[in-house]
């Protein structure tokens, strides 16, 4: 038995009658942690599940909204697709800094963080938190800590796919 | 016409935050995670040309979440790749995803001008 | 009287709580307790540019007013000690600038408070100091931007999630009886104990382990029940900390039915959406010096245990991948 497990554990009698067992460092779960996430009340999983479809689904709509929008006047639905991206964008943005998308977030959970519009809230969001640490190291610094992942990833793997490509050449 | 296009958006964009959701509530996944697990999620299914298809049917749908944007960038490199051969796969994807990019940051240094955080009372 | 009783517990004759200051914010004051609160804000900034420099104005303004209320005169003051949870304790650091006190700088995360009155309490009735303040607090923006996420993200909370409480406590320890509102008696100092978990939304079960502890090595020690106890106040474990200690203590044969009551489980009312209740430093210090401290003076509760419970992390250890280390203080409060 190591140092850090003895001390944990109060005295000799109360151990035999205390069912749950010190944490040893290389177990991940244990008797203790099960019970816990067997008592703490679940996520409403339905409520959350709809909500996320609902929201989802309307700013996906919006989106369609623009792009028809562009396409009606003439714009190549590619480009159209890419427009109504950066408008999206833009609203969520604003969204954030008004103060209104993270209450969309308390209820929409995924509906509200897997559409663009989340990328975007992911990167104001700090920016505007971190303003009070000066325009340079707050604000430019602190506006990816969040959504900079994405971006990272993001081109890391289509530069690795790209030259898969390049190598089979496909 | 147009309303089944936005029935399509609503649908597909509705289904993939659905799944989202779904991880959000049955793993431990935080919020940077799930937009990372998307992303190389689009980018994979194009590596294959699956995801370019569910683009041009559900429309923004498919486009708008952000496996659209992993889509997109696949779709630069590939395309950068095609017609400038290793350095163009390197400068594709983000030459393709510039835009939303570009606006993110651009509204976000804006918004940061404007407004300061608030307190939460919920 | 010893000193030191059993192997933790330590002994006070001469430590008087002569007076008590709590301010606390706008989501406090419409909570459970917000008429007891001797100064409620009702913009949590406080009139200051940032978060961090509202918590500072709390904290200057509790040593100011508390001194005022007690009519103290500030030289008597010989020492502050306290804490709140932001990196390099910067909150109680920065306020004790405009002050000639020496400062103690204390960190045991929520569970601050306490510590700041046991060794408080030690100095005094060690003969050391006459007078001192104990202090300390915490801001749900400034933590939140600390330990979780920036306030604009749009993120599902989890139902297990507690609210940081915005406020700050402080109370005068001396060793002049004459004006005692209530004495320090016994002070376990607890030990650092982890169970393994890791979800860093669930403080309160983290922590339950660490007061269950300290709990049971303070009736061991001094050997007492609850049942020499009006109440058993713990610090912030939340609703479901609350009931997985009872469940702990009751397989130690301990059964606090009807005695224990949980700071952050009582500070806000059951619709102000804090899912299991509040947590923080401010949590146990706003209510024992305002709540707490108002039923000594009514001569309501006689004696008292008060839990400080603290989980240790940071927002480097839980990213990677710690368990939370959690730590309790009970202090047992007598009129």
């Amino acid at each position: 038995m190591n140092k850090t497990q003895n001390k944990q554990i109060p005295t000799k009698e109360v151990q035999e009658k205390c069912k749950i067992k010190s944490y040893k460092n290389d177990i991940k779960t244990t008797p203790y942690v099960d019970y816990v996430l067997q008592i703490s009340p679940k996520s409403p999983h339905v409520r959350n599940l709809v909500w996320a479809f609902l929201v989802g689904g309307i700013i996906c709509s919006i989106g369609q909204i623009i792009i028809d929008l562009f396409v009606a006047n003439g714009v190549e639905t590619k480009q159209a697709s890419v427009y109504a991206s950066c408008i999206l964008v833009a609203l969520a943005a604003c969204a954030t800094g008004l103060g209104i998308y993270d209450k969309l977030g308390r209820f929409a959970g995924a509906g509200s963080t897997v559409p663009i519009t989340g990328f975007s809230n992911a990167v104001v969001a700090p920016a505007i938190e971190f303003k009070s640490e000066g325009l340079i190291y707050g604000v430019s610094a602190k506006m990816f800590t969040i959504a900079g992942p994405v971006i990272v990833n993001g081109i890391f793997s289509s530069a690795v796919i790209a030259i898969i490509y390049l190598i089979l050449g496909v | 016409m147009i309303w089944t296009n936005i029935l399509k958006a609503f649908l597909m964009g509705g289904f993939i935050c659905f799944l989202g959701q779904l991880l959000l509530n049955y793993t431990n996944i935080t919020n940077g995670k799930i937009l990372v697990f998307f992303l190389v999620l689009g980018a994979a299914f194009q590596a294959f040309g699956l995801y370019q298809p569910l683009i041009d049917f559900f429309g923004a749908g498919a486009s708008v979440p952000i496996s659209g944007f992993g889509c997109s960038l696949v779709n630069g490199a590939v395309e950068g790749v095609k017609q400038e051969g290793f350095f163009g796969g390197i400068k594709g994807g983000l030459e393709a995803t510039a835009p939303g990019i570009a606006t993110a940051i651009i509204f976000g240094y804006i918004n940061a001008f404007l407004f300061r955080a608030r307190t939460k009372k919920k | 009287m010893p000193k030191k009783i059993g192997r933790q517990t330590l002994c006070f004759d001469n430590a008087y709580i002569i007076e008590g200051f709590s301010i606390a914010g706008p989501k406090e004051r419409d909570g459970n307790f917000g008429s007891y609160f001797d100064i409620c804000l009702d913009d949590d900034k406080f009139g200051e540019k940032t978060f961090e420099k509202a918590e500072c104005k709390m904290f200057k303004t509790a040593i100011d007013e508390i001194l005022k209320k007690g009519q103290i005169h500030p030289d008597n003051i010989e020492t502050v000690l306290g804490g709140d949870l932001l990196n390099q304790i910067i909150s109680a650091s920065f306020c004790m600038r405009e002050y000639d006190a020496s400062f103690i700088g204390l960190y045991n995360a929520c569970g601050t408070f306490a510590e700041s009155l046991l060794l408080g309490s030690a100095l005094v009735d060690g003969g050391y100091k006459d007078n001192l303040i104990c202090i300390s607090g915490s801001h749900f923006s400034t933590a939140e931007r600390q330990y979780r996420y920036p306030l604009e993200l749009g993120v599902l909370r989890a139902p297990v999630s507690q609210w940081t409480a915005t406020g700050v406590g402080a109370s005068v320890v001396s060793s002049f009886k004459n004006r005692k509102i209530c004495r320090v008696t016994k002070a376990t100092a607890g030990r650092v104990i982890d169970f393994g978990v890791r979800d860093v939304n669930n403080m309160g079960a983290a922590m339950a382990p660490a007061a269950c502890d300290t709990i049971c090595q303070f009736f061991r020690d001094t050997k007492t029940t609850p049942d020499d106890y009006d109440k058993i106040f713990t610090g912030d474990l939340g609703r479901l900390g609350k009931k997985i200690l009872k469940d702990l203590l009751r397989e130690q044969e301990i059964d606090l039915d009807g005695k224990l009551e949980d700071c952050g489980d009582v500070l806000f009312k059951e619709e102000q959406q804090t899912n299991q209740g509040g947590s923080g430093a401010a949590c146990s210090a706003i209510l024992f010096n305002s709540f707490i401290l108002d039923k000594f003076k009514k001569r309501e509760y006689e004696k008292i245990l008060l839990v400080g419970t603290g989980a240790l992390l940071s927002s480097i250890t839980s990213f990677q991948g710690e368990s939370i280390p959690c730590i309790a203080h009970c202090l047992e409060i007598s009129l």
